[in-house]
């Protein structure tokens, strides 16, 4: 798998543990950004000549490609962004900022990304609009049933629940099939966004079947380039919002006074797209599909289940996250006892092993766990065993030279 | 053979940091973050005449800001608040005796940029 990714080619010695923050690309992906730029570069939806057409056909290819994917309904019900945290702003500030009153309550977990926590407490403060977070249990799940302690009054207040499908941090994935109805059931009205960042490069998702309302997420997670996110939404929602970025492109007709909306999805699409990441993505998509998310899933769950197995043998280490690779991605979130989880990295960087440090974005799940930060591994579809071995053995060197 | 990075002295004051604490009615008392990594560090102390004659650190960080706000309380408590003004950012560093890449800089950094601003809002 790895000789199709030529990164690792030329860092042989690379032990890469850094998915969760972005995945690293196949030649076909690096192929097809290089080749539109080659062969087939001009903008989209502007021009009559040839070229321009062709570019646009293509791109709108991708629209499609995305939607079947997902299995949405309509390839208008995808937006291409810059990426999930844009998606995310695009739901908090075309639908949240429109449809939102004083005294509404967004439904939230304490393990959300800052990306789907700070644009609902801009909202907060310009609306007035009340924020609940989920709590977790104590094997670091979701306890999403937390919210029938509300009062009736209240869960009728209820608007919008908003919830990454899984954690950055704890690996945790969130059983959307059971927590969507769980809520639909409280009130119908009610919508449902997921932010899919961390979970689509490795699980099926089919908005369809899970009847979500809104579903962010990013390429460059999932062997696509970055600077493209997509955001699905379903067609009525998309046509009652606000666009949330003004300009060209995304029009009707503008006189020196006004201007009204192009329909979906150009209404959301303002200014020129990264179309070449847009056409990349399309390549990650089929070489994901060609792989199969399913082989991707298998072969996961059996590295995370190697390396929680090695996780327990580990002295002095606690790792935060589930203990068993059920509806869980392979994240794991450590720290070695009075060590600081920069040391951790600094340690281990010098075997080559890459792992995240700090907060990872997540301020109010730290909180909540009573660290600072963590050292984060997290593998893909690339990974090996040997690659969580000397994850390990870099372990040991930390606790070596912090004298345990 | 000693570790380039963790040499004696970092895991000497990372294990054991001098003036670790807070300085009862203190004449000033800071907090500074580092927001890369979330770390946090607060100061307290004491001035009389002119001179810094308590200084008390705590916070949440790693070993090298540990040692690096360990080390340097060292070196300037006793002193007078005109000399620690001339102290350079590099004079920093060079208590530490390791060289250090530009994220961890920002780490051996914390303690002198967060006296700095302790001595301007004393100042003011």
């Amino acid at each position: 798998m790895k000789q199709d990714f030529p990164l690792f080619k030329n860092n042989p010695d690379l032990v890469y543990l850094d998915s969760s923050a972005t995945s690293q690309k196949p030649q076909v992906v690096i192929d097809a950004v290089s080749n539109f730029y080659t062969n087939s570069n001009s903008n989209i939806h502007r021009g009559i000549y040839d070229l321009s057409q062709k570019a646009t056909d293509k791109f709108e290819e991708v629209r499609k490609k995305v939607a079947s994917f997902i299995n949405a309904k309509d390839a208008s019900e995808i937006i291409f962004t810059a990426g999930a945290t844009e998606s995310l702003n695009v739901v908090a500030f075309g639908w949240g900022r429109k449809f939102l009153k004083k005294g509404d309550i967004v439904v939230l977990s304490v393990m959300e990304h800052h990306a789907n926590i700070i644009p609902w407490i801009q909202l907060k403060k310009e609306l007035g609009i009340k924020l609940f977070y989920l709590p977790l249990t104590k094997d670091y799940r979701l306890n999403y049933k937390e919210i029938a302690l509300l009062p009736l009054a209240k869960k009728k207040r209820i608007k919008l629940v908003t919830l990454t499908n899984a954690s950055n941090v704890l690996g945790t994935v969130n059983p959307l099939d059971e927590i969507i109805p769980y809520f639909k059931k409280l009130n119908p009205e009610m919508k449902i966004c997921v932010d899919g960042a961390q979970s689509m490069p490795h699980l099926p998702t089919n908005v369809s079947e899970l009847d979500c309302d809104f579903l962010s997420f990013s390429a460059h997670k999932m062997l696509g380039p970055s600077g493209v996110g997509v955001l699905y939404a379903k067609k009525e929602l998309l046509e009652s919002m606000d666009p949330f970025i003004f300009g060209g492109g995304m029009i009707k007709k503008v006189t020196k006074e006004e201007a009204t909306w192009a329909d979906i999805p150009e209404k959301f699409e303002a200014g020129t797209p990264n179309i070449a990441g847009v056409i990349g993505f399309a390549t990650a998509l089929d070489y994901l599909q060609k792989i199969g998310l399913e082989n991707i899933q298998k072969h996961e769950q059996e590295l995370t289940n190697y390396a929680l197995e090695q996780f327990a043998k580990q002295k002095k280490v606690t790792l935060y996250g589930p203990k068993d690779s059920n509806n869980r991605l392979g994240v794991f979130s450590f720290l070695v006892d009075g060590v600081h989880p920069h040391d951790i990295a600094e340690i281990l960087n010098r075997s080559h092993i890459a792992v995240r440090t700090g907060h990872h974005c997540t301020q109010p799940l730290m909180q909540t766990l009573g660290v600072v930060g963590t050292a984060r591994a997290s593998i893909y579809l690339y990974n090996t065993k040997e690659d969580i071995n000397k994850l390990m053995e870099g372990i040991e060197e930390v606790k070596k030279t912090f004298r345990m | 053979m000693q570790d380039p990075l963790y040499r004696e002295i970092i895991l000497e004051h990372w294990q054991h940091p001098q003036n670790y604490g807070i300085v009862e009615n203190s004449d000033f008392d800071v907090e500074e973050f580092n927001p890369l990594c979330g770390d946090m560090i607060r100061l307290t102390g004491k001035i009389k005449n002119g001179k810094l004659t308590e200084i008390a650190f705590i916070g949440e960080g790693c070993a090298i800001s540990k040692a690096s706000a360990s080390l340097f309380s060292e070196e300037i408590k006793g002193e007078s608040l005109e000399s620690i003004k001339k102290v350079k950012e590099q004079d920093v560093l060079n208590l530490l005796e390791i060289e250090l890449t530009p994220a961890r800089t920002k780490c051996a950094l914390l303690v002198y940029n967060s006296f700095k601003r302790a001595q301007e809002n004393y100042e003011k």
